[in-house]
């Protein structure tokens, strides 16, 4: 009997301090979730909004988000989301959030919108690992390189053409770095191609549910 | 190690034991995020701040913890901590903890705190823990921040860029010095020079002390006249 008593004091003692522990999170919790909840509310229109540039629309952004579950043919090898933006009951543009997996390291996240007649309003890397001073180029906050996509759709230039200039393509590349550009184009041709071939489906299919 | 005057403690925590330059400890923190002196500031305050309450709360609760189970309960302690800073770093400052990422949550990981805990705090009463915690946790961010600072330097070429990730407004690029930095200072390998260089700077600067204390020291016996060998 003696032997169990430290243990059950062992036992209580942590369990307290667990409690105490829970109930200071949980304040925490309480006290910031309005706050965070908001800023990712921030964030996601922040980050959406560079990329309908010249876009007419008066849905709220980020509202009407639409999941691909895999396989599907848009670049990247997991769920693809799409946000759709429309002007009253008409479609304006969607906005793709698509995974490059053939950067020189690691996966690099794009934000590509396209307008309902299919020309690119904007592009933007959401996330990349790619080496700093050469590939990084491809963020807005270190070139421009990003901008001569706006416009450009996929019969302009013709499929051959969305490649880097040194692969006889149409586009600038990026000094020291090759592999960063081809697969950031790549991905943006690829998702220029499905939402050609998906146009209507994109735009009239339901918004998936939150926690999906 | 004694309890002592906070002046000693900040002795102890900036220079003669200062985590980062002399323990070593938290160096997977200390290199990954010191691209930039505001990604230093951030996760050195953070961590201050996670080293400061978690050495209070050890402390206050050290007469009611048994010593087998002391550790599980450090733990919990620093893990509820970082959950707490973390969360207060999302809702106030969003984009120093995106930044940041995950080494926030790896504050958790950085043995500089559960060592202080074991070390002082579970030993001594809660001014001194807190004194403690202040000392250790500001010398592991002043040193966040000068190898921040260097790196951003030598790297970019540019200091203080991010600097609306703290203060809020419009983007800040950082103050421009030169058009192209050492790009080496940036990339991974320039973590470890830059550590090596400021363990390096210290040692020198140690040594140099010593050695003039001890030119000092015969000079001074033979005045006050009672020199014994």
């Amino acid at each position: 009997m003696s032997a169990e008593r430290p243990i059950l004091r062992s036992g209580a003692t942590l369990a307290l301090i667990a409690a105490l522990c829970t109930a200071l999170i949980a304040a925490t919790f309480q006290v910031t979730a309005e706050r965070i909840a908001a800023n990712e509310k921030a964030l996601l229109e922040q980050s959406l909004l560079p990329v309908l540039d010249g876009v007419f629309y008066d849905s709220a952004l980020g509202d009407s988000r639409l999941v691909i579950p895999p396989p599907h043919a848009l670049p990247g090898n997991d769920a693809a989301v799409i946000y759709r933006v429309y002007a009253g009951q008409q479609a304006a543009a969607a906005l793709f959030a698509v995974t490059a997996r053939d950067g020189f390291s690691g996966a690099i996240r794009i934000l590509v919108g396209v307008d309902v007649a299919g020309k690119v309003t904007g592009i933007r890397i959401l996330e990349h690992r790619e080496t700093p001073g050469l590939g990084d180029k491809i963020d807005v906050t270190r070139s421009n390189w990003v901008y001569q996509f706006d416009g450009r759709s996929i019969g302009d230039p013709v499929f051959s053409g969305w490649a880097i200039r040194g692969d006889g393509g149409e586009f600038d590349q990026l000094t020291g770095a090759s592999v960063t550009p081809r697969a950031v184009i790549k991905a943006m041709r690829d998702t220029l191609i499905y939402f050609d071939a998906h146009r209507a489906e994109i735009f009239s299919l339901p918004a998936t549910e939150e926690g999906q | 190690m004694t309890s002592g005057g906070l002046i000693e403690r900040l002795q102890h925590g900036l220079w003669r034991d200062n985590p980062g330059l002399v323990q070593l400890l938290g160096l997977c923190p200390l290199l990954a995020v010191t691209t930039t002196l505001v990604n230093g500031l951030g996760l050195g305050v953070a961590t201050l701040m996670v080293l400061t309450l978690s050495n209070g709360l050890v402390s206050a609760t050290r007469r009611w913890i048994q010593q087998e189970i002391r550790i599980p309960i450090y733990v919990l302690i620093i893990a509820s901590l970082v959950t707490c800073i973390e969360l207060i770093f999302k809702a106030w400052f969003p984009s120093l903890d995106r930044s940041l990422g995950i080494f926030i949550p790896l504050i958790v990981t950085n043995c500089a705190i559960v060592a202080r805990a074991e070390v002082f705090a579970s030993r001594n009463a809660i001014g001194a823990s807190l004194a403690d915690g202040i000392s250790m946790g500001s010398g592991f961010a002043l040193l966040l921040m000068a190898i921040g600072a260097f790196r951003e330097l030598v790297g970019h070429a540019s200091i203080l860029s991010g600097l609306d990730m703290i203060t809020g407004g419009e983007p800040f690029n950082g103050l421009a010095l030169a058009d192209n930095g050492l790009l080496l200072a940036i990339l991974p390998p320039g973590a470890f020079f830059s550590l090596a260089l400021a363990v390096a700077a210290k040692n020198v600067l140690d040594r140099k002390r010593l050695a003039s204390r001890k030119a000092d020291m015969p000079r001074r016996m033979h005045q006050s006249g009672n020199a014994q060998t």
